[in-house]
C-alpha cells in the first residue's frame, strides 16, 4: 500500500489518508468522482455543494452517488445562484469547514465573481489570517464540447490575476485525481479547472502521484522544444509532438498544472534545454497567461533563448458557437505553425 | 412587551453614551488629521447596540458591514482594534473577529450577508446551536445578493437573523427611491420567513425583537428578517456633504426624536436613574473614548511585511519573492 499524504485540512479536521491503493484505468470523470468520495471520506468538514450536484450527480456526473453514500446534509444541492453558492461557502469555511463547491460551467462563475474576488480571496487577508478560506471551487472548464455561449470559457487568466487565488487545471485522469485531492487539503482557495473536453477519455491513475503535485511536469521529455500548456491542451499538445516526431523535430511538452502560482523553476529548466518555447492556451490571446509565461520565459533564459516565445491561442473574439470552434481553439496545424515559427527564426 | 429590567436599561444607556462620544469623536479626529476617514452611525445608536446587546456572545456571530461601531461596542470588541480600519491601519480592522463573534469589517455593500447564511448553515450542520446575525442597510438591500442569501437561508431554514437597519439614506438616494414596495420587511413573505418592522429607535423595541428572533432561530425555526426604521443623523461618511441632497429643516423633521434622548427619558421618567448618574455615565464614556484616542494614536503603522503575510495560509515562491524584492529596495526593514 503507498501512502500519501497531501496535507492537514486546515480547518484541523482529521484527514486520513484513504485513496486509490492500485493502479485503475479511469475517466477523467470518474477520477475526479472517485477523488471527492475519498475527499468525503477522509475529512469530515468536506461539502460538496452547488447546483445539480445532489440526486442528479452534477451534469458531468462528476458528483454521482455521492449524496447517497455521504447524505444529504453533506452533498446538497443548493437554487440556482453562483453568488450564493460562493458566498455561503466563505460563511461555512468561517464556521470551520471545507467547502467543495461546484459552479456547473466556466460561464457561470461571473456572476459568483463578487463573491469570490471581493470576498473569498481576501478574507484570509482581511482577517489577518483567522479566517481561512480552506474552499476548493471545482469549475468545468475551457470549450470542446460544441456547447451554448458561456458553456466554453478560459478564466484562468482572470482568476490568477488575483491576489489571494490559487488555480490549477489537470490535463488527464491522474492529474485530476491527485491535483483535487491535494487542492482540497490545501487552506487557501483553489479554483479547479475541469476540462469538460477531457472528462471521459480514459487513462491509468497511479496510486502514487509520482511528483511534487505543487509544480509543474514534463509530460512529454524532448530536445528541441518546449510546449507549455495546461488542461486540455496538454493532451492536443502531446498529439502535435507525435506528429512533429515524424518530421524529426523533438517536442518537449511542460503541463504547467498551476496557473496560479506558475512554477518558474520547472519552466526554466525545460526551456533552458530546449531554448525555445511555444505556449498553447485556448483563452484569448490579449492579456492572457501565455503572455504571464513568456515574459517568465524571457526573464530566465534570455541570453539563451535561440527565437522570442511564440503563442498559439484562442483569438480575442467571444469564445464561438460550436460550428465555429475548431476554428478557435488551438488546433493541430496552428501549433505546427507555432512551432516552425520558434524553429525557423532567424536573428535579424 | 415586558419593559427591560433596570439595571439593563442603565447597562444600554451606559454603552449608548459610549458609542456616541466614540462616534462624535471619530467625526472630529478626521477633521483633527489623527484617522482619514470615518462611517458616522449617529441616530443608529438603539438599532445598533440594542441588537448587538442581544446577542449571546457565547454562541452567536455577527456580520457587519462599515458602519457597524455600535454593534462593536456592545459585543465588547476591542474599540481601537476595531477603530484601526478608519485610521487606515487594516482593512478589516485589528481586533480578532473569531474571538470577538464580529466577522472582519468589509466595504462591499450586502458583501458579507451570504456569509451570515453560510456560517448560520455551518451551526446546523455542526449540530450547533449559535445563530449569525446580519447587518446590512436599506442601501444594501437592492443588491442581488440580499435576495440569494434570504431565498437560501429560507431554502436551508438556517439560524440567521436579517437586521436591515433603514436609516432613510443610502449615501443621497433616499429609500423612497431605494426600496420598491417602500418596505424590505414585506419581502420576507415571499420567502416564507417573518419580516418585522420596528422601530429601530426604541431600544427596548430592538432588544426585544432581536432576542426572539436569535432565540427562534436557534430553536430550530428558520430565518427572521428585521427592519429597524432609524435615521442617519449625520453624512454618510466625513467625505459627504448632506447639503448638496437634504436641507437642515428636512433632517430635523425625518429624524424624529433623538435614541438617546428617547431612553434618557424613560429612565429618569421611571425614576430608574437621576440625572447625576447619567451624568457620571456621561464623564466615564469621556473617559473611555480618551483612551481609545490614545491607543489609536500610539498605534503607528502596521508593518509592510504584513500586506505579504496574510495573503495565504500558504504562501507562495512568487509572493515570498516580490517582498524579498519590496525589503531590499524600500526604506523598511
Amino acid at each position: 500500500m503507498t501512502e500519501t499524504t497531501y496535507a492537514q485540512s486546515a480547518t484541523g479536521a482529521e484527514v486520513h489518508t484513504t485513496h486509490i491503493q492500485e493502479p485503475r484505468v479511469l475517466s477523467m470523470q470518474q477520477a475526479l468522482n472517485t477523488a471527492l468520495d475519498e475527499i468525503l471520506a477522509s475529512n469530515t468538514k468536506a461539502l460538496v455543494f452547488g447546483e445539480d450536484v445532489g440526486h442528479l450527480g452534477g451534469v458531468f456526473r462528476v458528483t454521482d452517488g455521492l449524496q447517497a453514500k455521504h447524505g444529504s446534509s453533506r452533498v446538497f444541492d443548493t437554487p440556482l445562484a453562483e453568488s450564493g453558492i460562493l458566498g455561503l461557502a466563505a460563511g461555512l469555511a468561517m464556521a470551520g469547514f471545507t467547502p467543495l463547491p461546484e459552479v456547473q460551467f466556466d460561464g457561470f462563475a461571473y456572476p459568483a465573481i463578487n463573491q469570490i474576488v471581493c470576498q473569498i480571496a481576501r478574507l484570509n487577508y482581511r482577517s489577518r489570517g483567522t479566517m481561512p478560506m480552506p474552499i476548493t471551487l471545482r469549475v468545468p472548464s475551457f470549450g470542446g464540447i460544441r456547447a451554448p455561449e458561456h458553456h466554453g470559457e478560459s478564466l484562468e487568466a482572470l482568476f490568477a490575476h488575483v491576489p489571494g487565488l490559487k488555480v490549477v487545471s489537470p490535463a488527464d485522469p491522474h492529474q485530476a485525481y491527485h491535483l483535487l485531492r491535494y487542492a482540497a487539503a490545501s487552506p487557501d482557495p483553489v479554483i479547479f479547472m475541469e476540462p469538460k473536453a477531457r472528462y471521459w477519455q480514459k487513462a491509468p491513475v497511479e496510486a502514487a502521484p509520482g511528483d511534487d503535485l505543487a509544480g509543474a511536469r514534463i509530460a512529454r521529455h524532448g530536445r528541441h522544444l518546449t510546449l507549455v500548456a495546461w488542461g486540455a491542451m496538454v493532451a492536443r499538445c502531446l498529439q502535435v509532438a507525435e506528429l512533429a516526431a515524424e518530421d524529426g523535430i523533438d517536442v518537449e511538452v511542460l503541463d504547467l498544472r498551476w496557473l496560479s502560482p506558475i512554477d518558474g523553476v520547472t519552466l526554466a529548466e525545460s526551456v533552458g534545454r530546449t531554448r525555445r518555447a511555444v505556449v498553447v492556451h485556448e483563452a484569448p490571446l490579449t492579456s492572457g497567461l501565455g503572455a504571464e509565461v513568456a515574459q517568465l520565459i524571457t526573464a530566465s533564459c534570455f541570453d539563451t533563448l535561440r527565437s522570442p516565445v511564440e503563442r498559439v491561442t484562442g483569438f480575442d473574439v467571444p469564445y464561438p458557437s460550436g460550428d465555429l470552434e475548431d476554428e478557435y481553439v488551438p488546433n493541430v496545424d496552428r501549433i505546427l505553425y507555432g512551432i516552425q515559427r520558434v524553429l525557423e527564426y532567424k536573428r535579424g | 412587551m415586558e419593559p427591560l429590567p433596570a439595571e439593563e436599561l442603565l447597562g444600554l444607556y451606559a454603552l449608548m453614551t459610549e458609542v456616541r462620544h466614540l462616534d462624535r469623536a471619530a467625526v472630529a479626529w478626521q477633521r483633527q488629521g489623527i484617522i482619514p476617514g470615518y462611517a458616522p452611525l449617529l441616530g443608529q445608536e438603539a438599532a445598533q447596540v440594542g441588537s448587538g446587546f442581544a446577542m449571546d456572545r457565547t454562541l452567536d456571530f455577527a456580520f457587519p458591514t462599515y458602519r457597524e461601531m455600535g454593534v462593536a461596542r456592545a459585543l465588547d470588541v476591542d474599540m481601537t482594534g476595531y477603530m484601526a480600519t478608519h485610521k487606515a491601519s487594516w482593512h478589516g480592522g485589528l481586533y480578532n473577529p473569531v474571538t470577538s463573534r464580529l466577522a472582519p469589517i468589509q466595504a462591499v455593500v450586502a458583501g458579507s450577508v451570504l456569509h451570515a447564511v453560510g456560517w448560520a448553515h455551518g451551526q446546523t450542520l455542526a449540530g450547533e446551536s449559535g445563530a449569525a446575525l446580519s447587518y446590512f442597510g436599506d442601501g444594501a438591500s437592492s443588491q442581488g445578493d440580499v435576495h440569494e442569501a434570504m431565498n437560501f437561508a429560507a431554502i436551508l431554514r438556517a439560524p440567521v437573523v436579517f437586521f436591515v437597519q433603514n436609516n432613510g439614506w443610502a449615501i443621497s438616494v433616499p429609500t423612497e427611491k431605494q426600496v420598491a414596495g417602500g418596505s424590505v420587511a414585506a419581502r420576507g413573505a415571499g420567502y416564507g420567513i417573518p419580516g418585522v418592522t420596528i422601530d429601530g429607535n426604541d431600544i427596548e423595541a430592538v432588544v426585544h425583537t432581536t432576542r426572539w428572533a436569535l432565540e427562534r432561530a436557534r430553536s430550530g425555526q428558520g430565518p427572521v428578517l428585521i427592519e429597524a426604521l432609524t435615521y442617519r443623523r449625520g453624512p454618510h461618511s466625513t467625505a459627504d456633504d448632506p447639503g448638496r441632497y437634504r436641507t437642515l429643516d428636512e433632517e430635523r423633521e425625518s429624524a424624529g426624536p433623538d435614541p438617546m434622548e428617547r431612553l434618557r427619558d424613560r429612565i429618569l421618567g421611571a425614576g430608574i436613574a437621576d440625572m447625576e448618574a447619567l451624568a457620571g455615565m456621561e464623564r466615564e464614556a469621556a473617559a473611555a473614548v480618551d483612551q481609545v484616542r490614545i491607543k489609536l494614536t500610539g498605534l503607528g503603522t502596521q508593518p509592510g511585511a504584513e500586506m505579504f503575510n496574510f495573503v495565504f495560509q500558504e504562501s507562495t515562491d512568487s509572493l515570498n519573492q516580490q517582498a524579498e524584492q519590496w525589503r531590499k529596495e524600500s526604506d523598511h526593514d
